[in-house]
């Protein structure tokens, strides 16, 4: 068993919040030490905004979970000063094979995808990644950001009032009350916190139980995905073989939805199964083993007054395509630049609404993409079948049918399309870079682009004129001049130009496109900052 | 961008309606239905268009013509 398991993280210890007189009032209250808890933490203490992080537990969650990181994701952890950690001990890979049936029907390579800092994705145990995020946080406290996270620290009870929340806290030495002026629930899909507050969880569409293992084996197979639909070895199901870091195979075997769980997770029950998947010769370990169950839901909303629901607790997926935490980890980057505003009076109070309404939107996308491959994986009519089979019959011969094999599409970031934040789109550029997309990276040089874009309003100018920085209602946007000249592999031309020859965007703190024109105009781009802070 | 096309198009309309329906010649009603299935994947791929294929979709479902 991996040791990463056992040792706390953040070991309970006595706060001072514990022998106040009165109680303690936090600026951010985070529950819930998960990814998506983490890097709301951070992001907002970056920006020196006070957080403290609850979480019951004091250690990283138990087992792989999520598995594999997105591009976007590795670009908001860069943001968080966590990024490079994540890709040296993730694994790249970009092949892999399809099976159906008894037969494999085609193998593929992704085309390296280039002009990129981060890649389009990595696979890292989610353990890593919360590992990655806590260093962080230590490596901030160090130099002194307001930032704490106290371990075994369970909220039992939570009331919430116009201008603030208050918390009853459970400890190893005993409860205490604490108050914060906003908390951000990021406690898991069975959310506590919504269950507090009485909050409904609305939509299931779809349930579904996964039988995932973490098998560590010195297997020489290749680094690659390989997916199964409907093999000998789990009937009617599919089943996925993934390489995570240390020589962990993760193998997710889809159950259906009529099992009995605490059976099917029995060793003498699993072992036989992944003797048949891997074959009888291979020597393996077993080293976690869960069942995962599922349904598409969402809160109808993520904003409940002074509350602020990010990731699982707001909303959850099926597996396929890894929308989950991928998804929650831009919660918190739309979230914190917001909150930090709101805090500094920069912008009003119900700015926060746009948090959840962009938000609700990337909810809406992943459920319904990996509802359409739910669907390919698991038809549900006859026909539906047999059109299914059709196209993978056809993939074994005919290139033409592998786009339309589903088995999952691998998580993108929501382009925010119609957002109250997003100025009306006046330049004729790439779709790419339309109002409300996040901004694709793109080389300059040795370096990339966005970083340089980070976690302030920039006033990107390819080859046009601008001020160094212009000043709105108390928010300013700093210019960042760029030339197609610095990009010889034209990739910023062609993520930002098109065919216009010159382009100004407005760009948010979190990378997102508030507004684009072909040439600056003062008083147009002064209401696309008053228009992305909610002032307009 | 092409209309799909609801007038007579074919080449040879006698000769392909008979090697549709010898196509499906010996197989079980399975078979035969993957073989439909198949053949309307091709002929969608070989068509691309997206309001060409939702408008044969939309004929197909017989509603709103005649």
């Amino acid at each position: 068993m991996n040791k990463i398991f056992e040792v706390p993280l953040y070991p309970y210890e006595r706060s001072p919040d514990q022998d106040a007189a009165t109680s303690v009032r936090h600026k951010v209250i985070v529950i819930g030490a998960g990814p998506v808890g983490l890097a709301a933490a951070i992001d907002l203490a970056q920006q020196g905004v006070e957080t403290v992080v609850l979480d019951d537990n004091d250690k990283v969650s138990f087992g792989s979970r999520a598995i594999c990181f997105s591009q976007r994701s590795l670009e908001i952890a860069d943001r968080l000063g966590a990024g490079r950690k994540l890709v040296e001990k993730g694994v790249l890979w970009d092949a892999g094979k399809v099976y159906f049936d008894n037969r494999q029907v085609y193998e593929f390579n992704l085309q390296p995808d280039t002009g990129y800092g981060n890649p389009a994705f990595i696979n890292l145990q989610q353990y890593y990644m919360e590992k990655a995020l806590v260093e962080r946080v230590r490596e901030l406290q160090a130099d002194g950001a307001p930032i704490e996270i106290r371990g075994q620290n369970k909220v039992e009870a939570i009331g919430t009032h116009d201008d603030h929340v208050t918390l009853e806290v459970e400890t190893p030495e005993g409860p205490y009350n604490v108050e914060a002026d906003w908390l951000i629930a990021s406690d898991g899909a069975n959310s506590p916190t919504r269950r507090m507050l009485g909050l409904d969880f609305e939509g299931r569409v779809f349930e579904d139980n996964f039988l995932i293992a973490d098998v560590e084996m010195q297997a020489d197979y290749p680094t690659e995905r390989w997916f199964w639909f409907d093999p000998p070895f789990n009937r009617g199901q599919s089943a996925l073989l993934h390489k995570q870091p240390d020589n962990v195979w993760r193998i997710d075997l889809q159950l259906g939805n009529d099992i009995d769980p605490e059976q099917e997770k029995q060793p003498e029950k699993v072992i036989p199964r992944l003797k048949e998947m891997l074959g009888e010769d291979v020597d393996f370990e077993l080293e976690w083993v869960s069942i995962y169950t599922f349904q598409c839901r969402r809160m109808e909303r993520f904003r409940h007054g002074r509350v602020l629901f990010a990731g699982d607790s707001a909303h959850q997926v099926s597996p396929f395509g890894a929308r989950g935490a991928n998804s929650g980890l831009q919660d918190a980057d739309n979230l914190c630049w917001k909150l930090k505003l709101v805090i500094d009076g920069k912008a009003p109070e119900l700015f926060l609404d746009s948090y959840s309404r962009e938000r609700v939107e990337a909810a809406d996308e992943n459920i319904r993409m990996s509802t359409l491959s739910t669907e390919f994986i698991t038809p549900k009519s006859d026909m539906s079948r047999l059109l299914r089979d059709a196209v993978l019959d056809l993939s074994e011969h005919y290139e033409f049918a592998r786009p339309l094999v589903n088995s999952g599409r691998l998580s993108t970031p929501c382009a925010y399309s119609g957002s109250p934040l997003s100025s009306a789109d006046a330049l004729n550029g790439p779709e790419v870079t339309r109002p409300g997309s996040a901004c694709p990276d793109a080389p300059l040089g040795d370096e990339f682009l966005l970083p340089k874009l980070a976690g302030q309003f920039t006033l990107l100018t390819i080859d046009a004129d601008a001020p160094d920085s212009l000043e709105e209602g108390g928010v300013t946007a700093t210019r960042l001049a760029l030339s197609v000249k610095d990009d010889l592999t034209l990739e910023l031309k062609r993520r930002y130009l098109g065919d216009a020859p010159s382009a100004v965007y407005l760009i948010r703190p979190d990378q997102h496109v508030a507004a684009r024109r072909d040439k600056f105009e003062e008083n147009a781009f002064r209401q696309a900052i008053r228009r992305a802070t909610g002032k307009e | 961008m092409a209309d799909l096309i609801l007038t007579p198009n074919l080449d040879n309309a006698d000769s392909f309606y008979a090697d549709l329906v010898a196509a499906h010649d010996g197989l079980d009603r399975h078979d035969s239905d993957a073989l439909n299935a198949r053949l309307v994947l091709i002929l969608a791929n070989h068509i691309g268009d997206t309001a060409v294929l939702s408008d044969a979709l939309k004929a197909a479902a017989l509603k709103d013509t005649r």
